[in-house]
């Protein structure tokens, strides 16, 4: 094995372009257990804890640049306005310890089904940049996850940023584990209004072989919002059609059975959670809503 | 802390400062705290080697060939044994049956058994060789539960039995039965206006002890070798070690290193005779730690269970009967499991006076994971039974579940279903009295001005519920435990208590093998040196084989044992020490010779308190030392046909109420607090008292909502071998414990104490399981209770 | 390789590592700083956590190479980190560890760990004597350096910050009862002035 230390993104760039076999290791939340437990033994560790960048992120007009390193804890702390969803994620990503070291970019690299934050990024929408020495480029969040465990990454390339959609009304973001703390999702949803442009998007993770939305019940509450006229009038979501939302993302698993659940509970699970967070996510945009008026 | 047993008359030492009753702090805790304290994976030696193992990675299978060329060439390695290369006649051990090959010879019993050994230069070297050692299987069909095991051609898990067991049991893959069969069930039927069944489930836990498994053994010039060890018994141990490295017991030198928690997971060996072996071999120290993974396969676990009980009533709710079969898996190999079946069946009606009980309990030997000592041992298991029935009976009758078990709490005198006495205070009732009576926790304590606080609901952090579906439910469970090796065995333990005047002042030195396993042991034995011999100054010699057994540390019993022969030893220590005295300074007072004399705060005094001499000058130059064995009362085995017997010496009670909240649409659970009322007799150190009884509350806790170790039933392989998928509670898990001790003093017992280290793990699990049945209206007949059982989605 | 970094204030230089190894295992095996601990080397348990440029990480799950250049602060060092923080600086001093002539096994105290006993101990190691907090004690140093960094961000947690902030810290023993009192205990003092 070799420790490959790039003191620069274009260095690391030369690097993967040279070893496309070259595991990144940012946190290592991941990579190191499983040199740890004998599961990898990879030729070359290009470690990216060097490269400052990768630990920033901007605020622009419509979208934050999270760079691919940049710790979850700090995502809770600093970017909680803008990426609400992203935010409460993070908070669920295993303990204090690993949320100040992991980041997006590892989950994303990963791309386990399991991985927290990517419900959110699927609800909120998000590009993922990506870059070789051929070139950069960004992948949208929705074509990013292409297996088990596998994504869009060319083997010479590597996550440089996230771009995520800042926030234009309420999100939310829910984790079933067996522990009140510290869990690997059993399940996972993740839920984002779209006021600007009165759609919805959804997230979900552990409950496919890959994260993904579940895109006829978007449709249909998209539908069911419109025809009600509910964006307008603020009204309580009426609970049949909350049922039928919670319905259809339940029906959009493809869950399995192992040590951490069935997929009989992941697709109740996801169910519950699918019709809580659309509660919490339009009482919050209600309650914008009537400010908004009273205001007016 | 209340106090409103009995006191106990204590008059020597009831003035020296740190005695017993008070909660003084640890010795070994500032080395604890600074990360100074050498735990047995911490152990280091110039030149040392690490050590591998291989293990099987199919559960049932012949060994067809090992190959171990390429790892034997593997720069840096030093040496690969398998069972071949073993040095003497005797390949096998075993607490009670010596059935455990130390290195699989022929076939494997189950998955993750040692295969071959290997030592390197470097953890990973030997890691990579031990991936080179090519091993063929055949696979055999697994043996998974009772109807596999004992269906009529069945495959044997151990061929040629000739252990005491095999005469009496019905099948060989039965490892041991145990009937207990008092009165008459049918007749008793007969009178009963309510008759509750009911089959339980018990998953199997892990003792989860966050210190692996590991070692450093040191070969010596004289051919033998010391071996720095975490475990729960040295010469158990060392009786197990020794002939199979072929050598007297006196040439295996064994000192305990420092020990990362236990709770029965160290009572059997791990990697102590691998690491002799190779350290032998090479003529280098090699050091072995397991992973974490490696530490699921490396230890026993608490048996899974299966359990079928039927209980009868009358309408105003006394018991007329308890009919129970109870069916404990050992996996493959015997471990304590006969120990585990004589505790589940004698204790199997739980503290309830019932004069008609037929009760069978057996451990099978299986394919799965091998089962043996975990806190509670075999009265865990029957306890989440008995309170699920007694539950289920106080529904039938429309009766408060407290109630029930009060009019039918045993109490000092009841007859065991063993026909054994109960020959000391059994407050049953008043312990569930306590509990029921302490305040409740508030209600909707999520509930705060900026929302809900998602970190004291169900799915905390997951932030899965604001409140919806939240439900909240009472249990309550009591149970009895029995303190000490039963039935027969030889129970005691050594001290050497030594007296001398060090620096100017008198200092007592003790020195005993008992394994500090984190539970404070080191810290009572002080205190009883300092109340038995009136200083203050106590030097706790580390555990080693120089001094003789101490018995191991389980069963609740070394603060009783080895507790015993201390205070034993000091009151020998005092005598001589007062006839030194008397021989050097009774003629200056009359006093010597005609009072009753006492040891304090470093003097002799008269029970007047008149000062006769200080220890210094009565010790001068010479020290007073003894080394004795102290034994507690005998006991005898249980009849094999009828489980009668005086089996058991001392027994723990404990008492729990769990208030937990549900998220019953998600089926997520939140335990707000779990109050416990226990009877210690004598609290010698409150605050460590309090400690273990919130411990082994907590791993009750676990078993009831979390922690099981999963094993396919097709292949028999673990599926949940970390820390990631066998879950035990974080500290956001875990409630408020509110702890209410009991003190009524076991007369036969030194100081009227009770071992106290277990009971509260009995308990705890039923009263949680209680807990969610009312607030969820659900049967829920196994633990741990997942989300799928308590959604309909299993 | 070869990798140097600071521990508790004191540079460090470890040879003929491992790429493949953590920083707990440098920390353990190389530099005799056996303090941290291996539980799971899997980021689940918390036992192996060090100040890393002052966050508290797993460091089983560092590789030793990220730690090039690093400052680390282990449980050997926090009484001194403890006192420099106190004292308003930046560095701190530094520990050794346990060679097995040292600590054959433990070495037992003629006296029990009485408070202010020496004037070693920084306030959260007090306080989980004090309180009752140790027992196997495996878990302790994870938890203490855990804790410390606790009170360091928030001087006086409610019971839910304390056990957000320790959830990535198992113990096995205790039920944790006696560690909530410890880190309620350090901050009461802590706040006092003690």
């Amino acid at each position: 094995m070799d420790f490959l230390r790039p003191a620069s993104w274009e260095e690391a760039l030369a690097v993967k372009a040279e070893h496309p076999t070259a595991v990144p290791i940012a946190g290592g939340t991941d990579v190191m257990v499983e040199i740890n437990f004998d599961h990898r033994r990879p030729e070359y560790l290009m470690d990216l804890t060097r490269i400052g960048d990768l630990y920033e992120w901007e605020v622009g007009d419509d979208t934050v640049r999270l760079g691919a390193s940049v710790p979850y804890a700090q995502i809770m702390e600093h970017l909680r306005p803008e990426l609400p969803g992203l935010a409460l994620a993070s908070h669920t990503v295993a303990s204090p310890q690993i949320r100040n070291r992991g980041g997006v970019g590892g989950n994303l690299g990963t791309a386990s089904p399991a991985g927290d934050a990517h419900p959110a990024l699927l609800a909120a929408g998000a590009e993922v940049e990506v870059e070789s020495v051929r070139g950069s480029r960004r992948i949208p969040i929705d074509g990013f996850y292409t297996g088990v465990k596998r994504n869009a990454l060319a083997p010479d390339e590597l996550i440089r940023a996230v771009h995520v959609k800042k926030a234009d009304g309420p999100q939310q973001y829910s984790k079933v584990g067996t522990r009140n703390a510290m869990v690997i999702a059993v399940c996972a949803f993740g839920l984002a209004l779209h006021p600007e442009t009165r759609t919805v998007r959804t997230g979900i993770g552990s409950a496919a072989p890959t994260p993904i939305r579940a895109k006829a019940a978007e449709d249909f509450l998209n539908a069911a919002l419109e025809e009600g006229g509910f964006w307008d009038n603020g009204k309580i979501v009426t609970p049949s059609v909350a049922k039928q939302f919670a319905d259809l993302c339940a029906a959009a698993c493809n869950p399995i059975d192992d040590v951490r659940g069935t997929a009989s509970y992941r697709r109740h699970a996801v169910g519950v959670m699918a019709r809580r967070t659309l509660t919490w996510t339009w009482e919050s945009y209600r309650g914008a809503h009537r400010t908004t008026e009273g205001a007016a | 802390m209340p106090t409103n047993g009995v006191p106990t008359k204590i008059t020597q030492g009831s003035g020296t400062k740190g005695g017993i009753g008070e909660s003084t702090l640890r010795p070994d805790g500032t080395l604890k705290v600074t990360g100074e304290f050498a735990y047995s994976s911490d152990m280091w030696h110039e030149d040392m080697l690490w050590g591998q193992i291989l293990r099987s990675t199919v559960a049932h299978a012949e060994i067809v060939s090992i190959d171990t060329a390429e790892a034997l060439a593997t720069p840096g390695v030093y040496a690969v044994m398998t069972y071949d290369d073993l040095p003497a006649e005797v390949k096998h051990y075993g607490l009670e049956i010596r059935d455990t090959p130390v290195l699989a010879h022929g076939k494997v019993r189950h998955h993750g058994e040692p295969v071959a050994i290997v030592a390197a230069d470097h953890p990973e070297t030997a890691r990579r060789a031990a991936a080179k050692i090519r091993v063929e299987y055949r696979e055999l069909p697994v043996i998974t539960d009772e109807a596999s095991a004992t269906a009529p051609d069945a495959v044997l898990v151990h061929e040629h039995r000739d252990d005491h067991h095999a005469g009496h049991v019905p099948h060989p893959n039965i490892v041991h039965r145990q009937p207990i069969v008092r009165g008459d069930v049918a007749a008793a039927r007969g009178r009963a206006d309510v008759i509750v069944e009911g089959e339980y489930t018990f998953g199997m836990q892990d003792q989860a002890f966050l210190g692996p498994e590991s070692g450093l053994a040191v070969p010596e010039e004289d051919g033998g070798v010391h071996l720095y060890i975490a475990t729960q018994w040295l010469h158990s141990d060392l009786r197990q070690i020794a002939p199979v490295l072929g050598l007297p017991e006196d040439k295996v030198r064994m000192t305990l290193a420092g020990v990362g928690g236990a709770f029965g997971g160290r009572e059997d060996l791990s990697m102590q005779i691998h690491a002799c072996l190779l350290a032998l071999r090479t003529g280098k120290p090699v050091k072995i730690v397991y992973n974490r993974f490696e530490s699921f396969f490396g230890h026993v676990h608490r048996h899974p269970a299966k359990l079928y009980y039927e209980h009868g009533a009358t309408a105003d709710g006394k018991l007329t009967h308890v009919k129970a079969r109870i069916v404990l898996d050992g996996g493959a190999y015997a471990s304590a499991s006969p120990a585990v079946v004589g505790n589940a069946s004698s204790l199997g009606v739980g503290p309830y006076a019932v004069d008609d009980v037929d009760i069978e309990a057996i451990a099978l030997y299986t394919n799965n994971p091998p089962c043996g000592a975990m806190r509670g041992f075999g009265a865990v298991q029957a306890c989440f039974a008995y309170e699920a029935q007694m539950d289920k009976l106080a529904a039938r009758l429309g009766m408060d579940p407290v109630e029930l078990r009060q009019r039918n709490a045993m109490e000092q005198g009841t007859l065991l279903p063993t026909g054994q006495p109960v020959d000391s205070p059994a407050p049953v009732a008043e312990l569930l009295r306590r509990v029921k009576a302490m305040p409740m926790p508030p209600e909707r304590q999520w509930e705060s001005s900026e929302g809900a606080d998602v970190r004291q609901l169900p799915g905390g952090l997951s932030n899965t519920t604001h409140g919806e579906g939240v439900v909240r439910g009472v249990g309550y469970a009591v149970g009895i435990k029995n303190v000490g090796f039963s039935e027969g065995f030889d129970d005691y333990s050594t001290a050497r208590v030594r007296m001398e005047v060090v620096g100017g002042e008198p200092v007592a030195t003790v020195h005993t093998a008992m394994a500090e396993v984190g539970q404070g042991g080191v810290t009572v034995h002080a205190q009883i040196a300092r109340t038995e011999l009136g200083v203050t100054q106590v030097t706790i010699h580390p555990a080693d084989t120089r001094v003789g057994s101490a018995g191991s540390t389980s069963a609740s019993r070394q603060t009783y044992v080895t507790g015993g022969a201390i205070k034993h030893a000091c009151e020998l220590v005092r005598e001589k020490v007062l006839e030194l005295g008397r021989r050097k300074l009774g003629s200056y007072h009359p006093a010597w010779a005609h009072a009753e004399l006492l040891l304090e705060g470093g003097k002799v005094v008269t029970d007047g308190g008149e000062v006769l001499a200080d220890l210094v000058d009565v010790l001068g130059d010479e020290a007073v030392e003894v080394e004795e064995e102290w034994r507690h009362r005998p006991t005898e085995p249980f009849d094999l046909r009828t489980g009668q017997g005086n089996g058991h010496v001392q027994y723990s009670f404990a008492a729990h109420r769990a208030v937990v909240e549900v998220d019953t649409e998600l089926g997520l659970v939140k335990v707000i607090e779990l109050a416990c009322a226990q009877d210690v007799g004598k609290a010698l150190n409150p605050l460590s008292v309090v400690g273990q009884i919130q411990g082994g509350t907590t791993q009750g806790l676990g078993v009831a909502v979390m922690e099981e170790i999963l094993v396919d039933p097709t292949t028999a392989k673990v599926r949940n071998p970390s820390f990631t998928d066998y879950l035990i509670p974080t500290i956001l898990d875990t409630p408020t414990i509110p702890v209410d001790v009991l003190e009524l003093a076991d007369d036969h017992a030194p100081y009227g104490l009770r071992g106290i280290g277990e009971a509260p793990t009995l308990s705890s699990t039923p009263a949680v399981l209680a807990a969610i049945r009312a607030a969820t209206g659900l049967e829920l007949n196994r633990t741990p209770v997942r989300p799928e059982h308590l959604t309909g989605t299993a | 390789m070869r990798v140097h970094f600071t521990v508790n204030g004191r540079p460090q230089q470890a040879d003929d590592v491992w790429e493949g190894e953590s920083l707990l295992y440098v920390l353990r095996e190389r530099l005799g700083l056996p303090g941290s601990k291996n539980a799971c080397e899997q980021g689940e348990c918390g036992s192996c956590t060090v100040r890393l440029d002052g966050v508290p990480v797993c460091s089983c799950l560092v590789a030793a190479g990220q730690a090039e250049g690093r400052e680390v602060v282990t449980v050997e060092g926090l009484a001194d980190h403890a006192r420099q923080r106190a004292r308003g600086c930046g560095e701190s001093g530094g520990s050794c560890g346990t060679s097995l002539d040292e600590a054959k096994a433990w070495k037992p105290d003629g006296a029990d760990s009485q408070t202010g006993e020496g004037g070693e101990l920084s306030p959260v190691q007090q306080a989980f004597i004090d309180a009752g907090a140790v027992q196997c004690g495996f878990c302790t140093p994870g938890l203490l350096v855990a804790a410390d960094e606790t009170l360091e961000r928030n001087p006086n947690p409610s019971d839910a910050d304390i056990r957000e902030a320790l959830s990535g810290n198992l113990c096995r023993c205790t039920g944790y009862e006696k560690i909530m009192d410890a880190v309620r205990l350090a901050a009461a003092r802590q706040s006092e002035g003690v």
